[in-house]
């Protein structure tokens, strides 16, 4: 190597001399199991308790305005004494190939490529709303009015979560404030993360555990061990978003063709 | 040029034939083109100077009725910038609906001021130049409120310079993927082009009008004419300048109207992720947008007096426009329901089902019967076109078919997304009614308020015109003919 090659190559003396900061990357995945969802909306609990998420007057839900970054779907399938409810559990799906990025004309909406996530800068956020249009899944909330949290409930606000201010967009982070901190511990630790570490509220809260959450890039994880079955989809798959929330059909003990 | 013509016959000295039939021609061929009934370019002058200057009852009543209800609009923004978006109805699923509907809607009137000022000069239709400044004021106006709507639209109005390219010591630059930002630039760029090009063409009237005014008029037109004199030099800079941006405005033009489809075509949203939406949002934009220059052309006709400039020739031709308009719109329409209806996607059936038969369908069979039933019934009519009271019936249907077809494609095909628990109805609350009716009061508004601040109609094209026009002889008959002059 010349020595030119060698000085453009060296990033001087203050990189060298850096401690070593560079988090490693993930694929952070999300399974649902549809065949556990009993559907008791506690993820949606824990979501709006962990995530701060504004809590709407039922007036303002009914006009459409509820603000839940997961919510479970309720369908209703077969007629008369057969008919079932099944429920899907819809939250930002974190597609790799967003279409709520490339609409959003402040860069608000913007792809960690290091953490697979799909990020929302609220600061940034001026409220154009077209990245909500543009979402598939429905999956992203607007503050139609400043957030107000009443009485008690200011005293349970999450410090490491930002409270968003009246007109701009949110929606599910897979609690990136967890993430954060999980990723930051082992670093200090300096030791690889450990698989099962990292578990969002939804998952943590859910008491049938049909919530996996894990880094698919590592083969040993439960996520990555649990994915390829027969009974595995994402929702819209054909609109080529490819989510990082993949479902497991729900379909009984027959081994899950339904 | 003008000069000239006049030094050998002042055209509007031309005497009649002595033979009595050609005379009767002649006055036939006079009294229906505007061009052939050459005046005096002083009295052409008075003709348009004269009326504007007199305000009148009913100028002041529309006044203040336009102006409470531009206030009206401007209040019920500032209430809703206050409380959040949330006043109006829209929801979770249908996050866009009355502002982008009312967006589409006036820059599809902003199209076609454009289109007849500068397609038409450049095609050289003589007979449009009494419309021109018309329409381009309309266009004007319209383009104005087309830029308000985004930002009414906005959570968070007071950020929406971040929209805009402007440094900064972050560095943070608008997304140019975007199409809302093609938009901004788009938009910008029209109405910038709009402006100077009216503006430009404006210069000789308000020379003209220089000379007659006095008082606080007359401080304005000396300010507002930069100086014009009237020189060949200038006249030439001027038929040059305005060649270029006719020339220029037009592909500016198309692109306006392509790039706010992309808003909409380049979603996932099914029923709005269409191919087709380029031209036929263009053709959909000329087609309202030719229909209210019409009613302009009506009521500026009886407010200002105008019915020697404003012909039935002219209202005919603007008819014949529409009825052609209306074809077109009508192909790329059921193009854009064919494919889709041909390959059965599930979401689109359900919306066909919708138009055709559900609680959108009165809506859509009246957007059919105002679009397409009224005009292609009355339209192919001489008589009809001709006839002003029913020419500007036809031109407000379809200003209330166009406008029910964006509220189709806006608010309600965007209330069904792919996944059926999302479906949702938009339900519009009073402060989007009275913002769109602000708007439109505005537009009303303005036009009012210019037209009694600058010359409305061309008065040098109108007098260039009347020079270049004469009459050819062929056996018994004369026929209106150009001069070789140009």
């Amino acid at each position: 190597m010349s020595e030119l090659e060698t000085r453009l190559l060296d990033r001087g003396p203050s990189a060298a001399a850096a401690p070593k900061t560079e988090l490693p990357s993930h694929k952070w995945t999300m399974l649902i199991d549809l065949d556990k969802c009993t559907g008791c909306n506690a993820c949606v609990v824990a979501c709006h308790v962990e995530n701060n998420v504004p809590i709407r007057s039922e007036r303002e839900v009914i006009r459409g305005h509820g603000q839940h970054w997961i919510r479970i779907e309720r369908y209703w399938e077969g007629e008369g004494e057969a008919q079932r409810a099944t429920f899907l559990p819809m939250l930002c799906q974190q597609c790799s190939n967003a279409p709520c990025e490339p609409v959003c004309p402040v860069y608000a909406s913007v792809h960690s490529e290091r953490e697979n996530l799909n990020l929302q800068v609220y600061n940034r956020c001026v409220g154009t709303r077209f990245c909500g249009n543009n979402c598939p899944y429905r999956a992203r909330q607007f503050n139609w009015f400043a957030p107000q949290f009443e009485g008690p409930i200011t005293e349970m606000l999450n410090p490491d979560v930002t409270v968003r201010s009246g007109g701009v967009m949110e929606k599910c982070t897979f609690c990136v404030q967890r993430i954060r901190r999980v990723e930051e511990d082992a670093l200090v630790e300096g030791r690889p993360l450990r698989d099962g570490e990292m578990v969002p509220a939804c998952a943590q809260t859910c008491p049938t555990s049909a919530i996996v959450f894990g880094d698919r890039s590592d083969p040993q994880s439960k996520v990555a061990q649990r994915l390829g079955g027969q009974r595995e989809f994402q929702v819209l798959e054909h609109l080529g978003t490819a989510p990082n929330v993949y479902y497991l059909k729900a379909g009984g003990s027959d081994g899950g063709a339904g | 040029m003008a000069e000239q013509a006049s030094l050998e016959s002042p055209v509007w000295n031309r005497p009649l034939p002595d033979d009595p039939e050609l005379a009767t021609q002649m006055r036939e061929i006079r009294e229906k083109h505007l061009l052939q009934d050459a005046r005096p370019p002083r009295e052409l002058a008075e003709k348009v100077l004269g009326p504007m200057a007199r305000l009148g009852r009913v100028f002041w009543l529309a006044f203040i009725v336009l102006g409470g209800l531009t206030a009206t609009w401007l209040v019920t923004w500032a209430y809703q910038a206050y409380q959040g978006m949330g006043v109006t109805g829209l929801n979770r699923t249908i996050m866009w609906a009355p502002y982008i509907v009312n967006f589409v809607y006036f820059i599809g009137i902003g199209h076609a001021g454009t289109f007849i000022s500068a397609a038409l000069r450049v095609l050289k239709f003589e007979w449009r130049a009494p419309i021109s400044r018309a329409a381009e004021s309309l266009t004007v106006f319209a383009l104005l409120v087309a830029f308000t709507m985004p930002l009414i639209h906005m959570g968070r109005v007071w950020k929406f310079y971040w929209m805009l390219p402007f440094p900064n010591q972050r560095q943070l630059w608008p997304n140019p993927r975007s199409p809302i930002f093609w938009d901004m630039t788009a938009i910008f760029t029209y109405l910038t082009c709009s402006i100077l090009f009216m503006y430009l063409g404006l210069l000789p009237d308000i020379a003209i009008a220089r000379e007659k005014a006095s008082g606080w008029r007359k401080r304005l037109y000396t300010v507002l004419a930069l100086g014009w004199r009237g020189t060949d030099r200038e006249w030439k800079h001027l038929d040059t300048t305005l060649n270029i941006f006719s020339y220029g405005i037009i592909p500016v033009m198309f692109s306006v109207h392509t790039v706010v489809s992309w808003d909409f075509a380049m979603t996932l949203q099914p029923g709005w992720n269409s191919t087709i939406f380029g031209p036929y949002f263009v053709v959909g934009a000329l087609y309202s947008g030719v229909g209210a220059v019409i009613i302009i052309m009506a009521i500026l006709r009886k407010a200002l007096h105008l019915e020697y400039f404003l012909r039935d020739e002219h209202f005919n031709a603007m008819g014949k426009f529409l009825l052609i308009l209306s074809f077109t719109w009508v192909y790329f329409y059921f193009n854009d329901y064919l494919l889709p209806w041909y390959h059965k996607e599930p979401i689109l059936t359900v919306i066909f089902r919708l138009f055709s038969s559900g609680w959108a369908a009165p809506l859509w069979f009246t957007m059919l019967i105002a679009n397409i039933l009224v005009p292609w019934a009355t339209l192919w009519s001489r008589r009809v076109r001709s006839s002003i009271p029913a020419l500007v019936g036809v031109a407000l249907l379809v200003q209330v078919g166009m406008y029910i077809e964006r509220y189709l494609i806006v608010a309600v095909t965007l209330g069904y997304p792919e996944l059926p628990f999302n479906w949702a109805v938009y339900v519009p609350r009073l402060p989007e009614i009275l913002i769109t009716l602000g708007v439109f009061a505005f537009v009303a508004l303005g036009i009012a308020v210019l037209s009694r601040l600058v010359p409305i109609i061309p008065i040098w094209e109108v007098v260039e015109g009347q020079l270049l026009q004469g009459t050819r002889r062929i056996g018994r008959a004369i026929f209106p003919a150009k001069t070789e002059a140009d």
